[in-house]
């Protein structure tokens, strides 16, 4: 059924019908909203779970890992300075190999102090095995919730799973938006039952102490799931999308891209602003395309290769920067393409909150076409 | 140790690592100067000296890390630290 609803709203709800059993987080702007709800919901009875209140990021995410382990499907949400405090144990939740689902405001990390959106949170924990799912609009950050629960749950798989969607951008937008029912939802994912689970009766523990002839190999495991969660991902989309008819079998969705000269790589809200300055271009006769990359990790290299082939020039969009290198989607799409002759850009924008409007995509596309760029877009004159 | 999914394992594990391999210095015991006072057992981080059947005590090269303190804290002169050979 379609509403009109406010993007945390939104999540909060579809959150709901994965029916979490144990929910621990934090408040912190602007993923508020979220947890708002979802106590709300717990309080009225409408959700049967276990809401636990906690003094900060680092204890919301350590009450989920025990939850976890002890059998639970767990969920919690953060951004920005509260993911940077759970940096430890979020390591820990990958390396237990707990399918945690936590929704991501995305917001900028201090310092200097913002409350406003880029994706550096997230970003910054590319390399901590956990899922990456990022949203271009509301309808896209409540289906992937129902997505990243069965991938994460599944036992050739086992991890957990972000999923990102521009804080205020999105969280604070009010969009139409198809809600899928408590029903839909228990057709699609199925109760969580782990093979193994913290029991008094039978004693266990999780991430055990690993030697240095031992460590290695789990990371490689880690890896190798991670991997091999493409499939996990393509059949769970694919499936979602026979069942309500939103597919998200592909992990990267291209925007008239077929014909395309240049094509501009982003991920998340900014995609919704690039198809609109994209159509206007193609108006006055550019061969534009635009990439979207929806799964940041595992990443799509095979994906973003294929689908980038064809073209002359590649701009990618950054909503981070590894500070001293580029960003981060920047160094994967050049892996993606190396040794294909095509140039890639990179475009360091919006960060910390700095709009981004069509005018900006027209005047990347330019400076691509004229081979300016792996730079900072849009700086103040005063610091050149 | 086997390579469970997570790293999970059963109670007990923690007797396969053998941390013995980790010494450098080995604590030799000299049975005609110890006094079998036992602060060496008692203050061993690792519990694995322990009294013999005839009343004496020995470390367990096993899982002894050559951490020395049993020697530092002897009242007497009973516990060298000798390096090893390997």
């Amino acid at each position: 059924m379609m509403e009109i609803t406010e993007g945390s709203h939104a999540v909060a709800e579809a959150v709901k019908f994965c029916r979490p059993q144990v929910i621990a987080a934090y408040p912190i702007t602007p993923q508020t909203h979220i947890v708002e709800a979802l106590a709300e919901y717990v309080a009225n009875c409408e959700l049967d779970a276990e809401y636990i209140t906690v003094e900060n990021e680092f204890s919301a995410l350590s009450a989920c890992i025990g939850a976890s382990a002890a059998g639970s499907r767990t969920y919690s949400a953060t951004t920005s300075q509260g993911l940077a405090l759970m940096f430890e144990v979020c390591f820990n939740v990958a390396g237990m190999r707990l399918p945690i689902v936590m929704s991501i405001a995305n917001r900028a990390l201090g310092a200097p102090l913002s409350i406003w959106n880029d994706q550096q949170d997230s970003i910054s924990l590319r390399d901590s095995g956990w899922l990456q799912f990022y949203a271009e609009d509301n309808q896209e950050a409540t289906d992937l919730h129902y997505i990243a629960y069965r991938v994460a749950e599944e036992s050739s798989v086992l991890l957990p799973a972000f999923v990102c969607f521009d804080g205020f951008i999105l969280s604070h937008t009010y969009e139409p938006i198809d809600m899928l029912t408590q029903d839909d939802i228990d057709r699609f994912l199925p109760k969580y039952t782990p093979s193994e689970r913290l029991d008094a009766a039978d004693p266990i523990s999780f991430g055990m102490y690993a030697t240095p002839e031992y460590y290695h190999e789990f990371r490689y495991e880690m890896d190798r799931a991670l991997k091999e969660s493409k499939a996990i991902i393509h059949k769970a989309g694919k499936e979602f999308g026979q069942m309500f008819g939103r597919d998200y079998s592909a992990m990267v969705e291209g925007y008239r891209l077929e014909d395309a000269e240049t094509a501009i790589v982003a991920l998340g809200s900014i995609c919704g602003t690039t198809k609109d300055a994209i159509d206007e271009m193609r108006d006055e006769g550019k061969k534009v395309g635009l990439l979207k990359i929806r799964v940041f990790r595992p990443f799509p290299t095979e994906d973003v290769a294929k689908a980038l082939l064809h073209v002359k020039r590649v701009a990618v969009l950054d909503k981070n920067i590894s500070l001293g290198a580029k960003g981060a989607v920047t160094l994967e799409v050049k892996d993606a393409l190396y040794n294909s002759g095509i140039p890639v850009k990179g475009y360091i924008i919006g960060l910390g909150g700095r709009d981004v409007r069509k005018k900006d995509i027209k005047e990347i596309v330019a400076l691509v076409e004229k081979g300016q760029g792996d730079m900072f877009y849009g700086l103040r004159t005063e610091v050149l | 140790m086997a390579l469970a999914v997570g790293c999970r394992a059963r109670p007990g594990k923690s007797r396969d690592n053998k941390t013995g391999s980790w010494r450098v210095f080995k604590p030799v015991f000299d049975r005609e100067k110890c006094t079998q006072c036992g602060l060496c057992m008692t203050l061993c981080p690792e519990g694995c000296v322990h009294e013999t059947e005839e009343g004496f005590v020995a470390p367990d090269y096993t899982y002894c890390k050559g951490c020395g303190i049993c020697a530092e804290e002897c009242p007497g002169t009973a516990i060298a630290m000798k390096q090893e050979e390997k």
